[in-house]
């Protein structure tokens, strides 16, 4: 009896396992390299019922690396760069959970500028491969690990902060050059001198975020909603604070929430309406800020609604009524209805693979390997250099070199020996469901 | 000390009374919420006495079902929504049998810390399939509770409230509530008249002897996880209703929660799952709005320890005298 039900399930683990295999994007190696493996596997013993029980499981723990694997090398098909000539370059990001757009469109973005990049007679080639951190440190450290055991040269770092505080730690002591597309907690490059980021901090986004709002007059009376237990929010809701203060902004209603109580904003949003708000901060990711504002429509609460570049990806949410993000502002350093050919160029590529507009995060990405691609060129680097070289050549470059990419300002973007950016936000407001520039 | 002041002041002062009643309404709902899951977590403890803890996961399947076959089926009207809540309570209501009978029913005489780590196991199980299946990545759960108007110039106005002077309830407040005081009175009704019932109360107080008396105990435990597990699709719905995320880990924070909410009630009592749901949810609400936002967890649960010293069986629990 037992033992029919461990077969059940383990028939079961391997529908599931079968099931997301399927998922993959590329299914044609994967399914060789199954059947070669179940084919070895199957003719082992197979009379009694213990003999099959054991048939499946190593059927089954045969068929998870092969699909993984070909998942993996599905990648360098995309990219169809000659192993051995080309710099490997690494980066870890959430590709699934709560922060999977953030993960997926740098992946998206850095990969259009990989391919771009390959196809032109640049001499310098990448081989790119993301690994999936799920927003968490301790994965990201996994993650970085078998980038390392890769053999990863150069690294985009992560793509949000708390596992970019993590893996950033790694590079420095690795000396391995880390450039993150938008890990913007001041953690992150703080006492690293080979980490840098592409992305602005968050005291910078706190700062930009007040500026903006008591420049452009948006809001007198102001409530904060921020994520006490995370650091990117604390980090600009701090700033923003200070900030608010010097522009003459009233900070009426200051109120938190935490991971165990994110999913009814009740009181923080009744405190905001009794304190009669007229602009509401919010610098968090879109998941809570999604559940917010459709808190806030069901109570009949509508004041005017601010993010940070968290918010980016709302709009992607699988679901979600766009109407509720009627009028919502944020800041983010990239603008997608920009008309500027660079500009034009991505956006209508990343429309035609990926279906949808890319948010600054697939900008930023583009940009880091663009960066390290001058970055490389004028160093005369080549790809059999070891990590290490690579690392003394990129801090000597990107401390004295100007970059001119999608994200930023046209007289270009700069950064000093701590690993900040010179750069600004632009203001955004979604109309129509869409981003639209506000100057 | 601050805060009992605060507390005063706010009561006292000219929109404290408006804030306080509003804050009892969001309590509510959010209790209301507590009380349906609650339900299903203290029918199957009363009849099978088993904690079973995967119910909030059963509930994250049930809203996943819903989520789909709603955006499959593209239906105008309340039928959408209503078929829709049907396919999860289907669904729901075979994999609470299913779970039953894979992995509660080979327990049935195992000590009882065997079948609780079982239900923390299927939990996990369940999560994860979720994950494989569906990705962590969320789902805006669609509102079913809007109306939508049409005034004199042609444009179609989307209500989701309704207002009282300045106060304002959401539609799904009141269908959470209206659906709780419904399912629990025809949980009350079928326990307590119906022959089927009758033989769930009978195996609660004593399996050997209810077995002797002709009753199939095996097919009433059954029976209470498939009512448990379809009353979790429609929690799934109007949970996911009123907080509109949806990921694989939605139904674990709710699940403990609602069965706080039970245990405060008095675990096994149907009424007290209801009254304890909703003082669960609306000392959750005081705690946040007059305490702290960070601390409220702790307080309610502090609230709890403090009433199940006075009162070890909760509120509405029954005493149960050891004979010796």
């Amino acid at each position: 009896m037992k033992k029919k039900l461990l077969c059940a399930l383990l028939a079961l683990a391997m529908l599931f396992a079968l099931a997301a295999c399927s998922g993959a994007p590329a299914e044609e190696p994967s399914t060789g390299d199954n059947t070669e493996t179940n084919a070895g596997e199957e003719p082992a013993p197979d009379s009694g019922e213990s003999g099959e029980e054991e048939a499946q499981l190593s059927g089954e723990t045969g068929e998870e690396p092969g699909g993984e694997t070909s998942n993996e090398a599905s990648q360098p098909t995309d990219a169809p760069a000659p192993a051995g000539n080309a710099f490997k370059l690494g980066g870890t990001g959430p590709l699934t959970g709560g922060a999977a757009i953030y993960g997926n469109a740098a992946k998206n973005g850095a990969q259009i500028a990989v391919d771009e990049i390959n196809a032109s007679d640049s001499p310098i080639k990448f081989e790119l491969r993301y690994e999936d951190d799920a927003h968490d440190a301790e994965k990201a450290v996994n993650a970085y690990n078998a980038l390392k055991d890769w053999g990863m040269q150069i690294s985009l770092g992560s793509v949000t902060s708390k596992p970019a505080e993590a893996t950033s730690a790694e590079s420095f002591a690795d000396n391995i050059f880390s450039l993150t597309p938008s890990a913007s907690s001041t953690a992150t490059i703080a006492g690293k001198d080979n980490v840098f980021q592409m992305c602005f901090a968050d005291p910078n986004q706190g700062t930009a975020s007040a500026e903006y709002i008591g420049s452009q007059n948006l809001g007198s009376k102001i409530a904060v909603i921020w994520k006490s237990d995370d650091v990117y929010s604390k980090g600009i809701r701090d700033t923003f604070l200070e900030e608010a203060d010097a522009q003459g902004l009233q900070v009426v209603s200051d109120q938190t929430f935490s991971d165990g109580n994110a999913t009814d904003f009740s009181v923080q949003l009744n405190d905001a309406k009794t304190n009669e708000a007229d602009l509401v901060f919010l610098p968090m990711y879109y998941e809570p800020a999604s559940l917010i504002l459709a808190q806030a429509s069901a109570m009949g609460y509508a004041p005017k609604w601010f993010g940070v570049d968290g918010m980016d990806g709302i709009l992607t949410m699988q679901g979600f009524d766009a109407s509720l993000a009627e009028g919502v502002m944020l800041l983010t350093p990239f603008n997608a209805d920009s008309t500027d050919e660079a500009t034009v160029k991505f956006v209508t590529e990343y429309e035609k693979r990926f279906g949808e507009k890319p948010n600054q995060f697939a900008a930023d990405a583009y940009d880091c390997v663009y960066a390290y691609c001058q970055a490389l060129t004028a160093a005369n680097a080549t790809p059999d250099m070891d990590a290490a070289t690579i690392n003394g050549l990129m801090k000597e470059q990107f401390t004295t070199m100007t970059f001119y990419g999608l994200t930023g300002t046209e007289s270009g973007l700069t950064w000093d020996a701590s690993g900040a950016v010179s750069k600004s936000p632009k203001g955004m407001v979604i109309t129509n469901g869409a981003y639209v520039g506000m100057d | 000390m601050n805060f009992i002041i605060q507390f005063v002041n706010s009561l006292t002062s000219g929109g404290g009374a408006y804030q306080f009643l509003n804050h009892i309404l969001n309590g509510i709902s959010l209790g209301s919420v507590y009380a349906i899951i609650a339900l299903g977590y203290t029918m199957v403890y009363g009849i099978a006495k088993m904690l079973n803890f995967a119910h909030g996961d059963v509930i994250m399947v049930g809203a996943y079902v819903c989520f789909y076959t709603f955006g499959a089926l593209r239906l105008p009207g309340p039928l959408a929504p209503l078929l829709a809540v049907c396919a999860a309570a289907a669904v729901c209501t075979l994999l609470g049998v299913t779970i039953e009978k894979l992995a509660y029913k080979p327990l049935r005489s195992a000590p009882s810390l065997a079948v609780l780590i079982t239900a923390i196991g299927v939990s996990y199980f369940l999560q994860n399939a979720a994950l494989l299946l569906w990705s962590s990545s969320p789902k805006v759960f669609p509102n079913f509770f809007v109306l939508r108007t049409v005034d004199a110039s042609g444009e179609t106005a989307v209500l989701r409230s309704i207002q009282f002077g300045s106060l304002s309830i959401s539609f799904v407040t009141i269908v959470t509530i209206v659906s709780c005081i419904v399912i629990m009175l025809a949980l009350t009704w079928f326990t307590g008249r119906t022959k089927m019932g009758k033989a769930m109360r009978a195996c609660s107080e004593d399996k050997a002897a209810a077995q002797l008396m002709g009753i199939d105990v095996n097919a009433t435990i059954s029976l209470t996880f498939a009512i448990g597990s379809g009353l979790a699709a429609i929690a799934g719905a109007l949970l996911c209703s009123a907080y509109p995320n949806l990921v694989p880990t939605t139904g674990s924070m709710p699940g403990i929660k609602a069965f706080t909410a039970a245990v405060f009630g008095g675990i096994g009592s149907i009424p007290g799952a209801f009254l304890g749901g909703l003082l669960l949810g609306v000392l959750e609400i005081f705690a946040k709005a007059y305490i702290s936002v960070q601390l409220s967890d702790a307080v309610v649960f502090a609230v709890l320890i403090i009433v199940l010293l006075v009162k070890p069986t909760g509120l509405l629990g029954r005493t149960i005298r050891e004979k010796v």
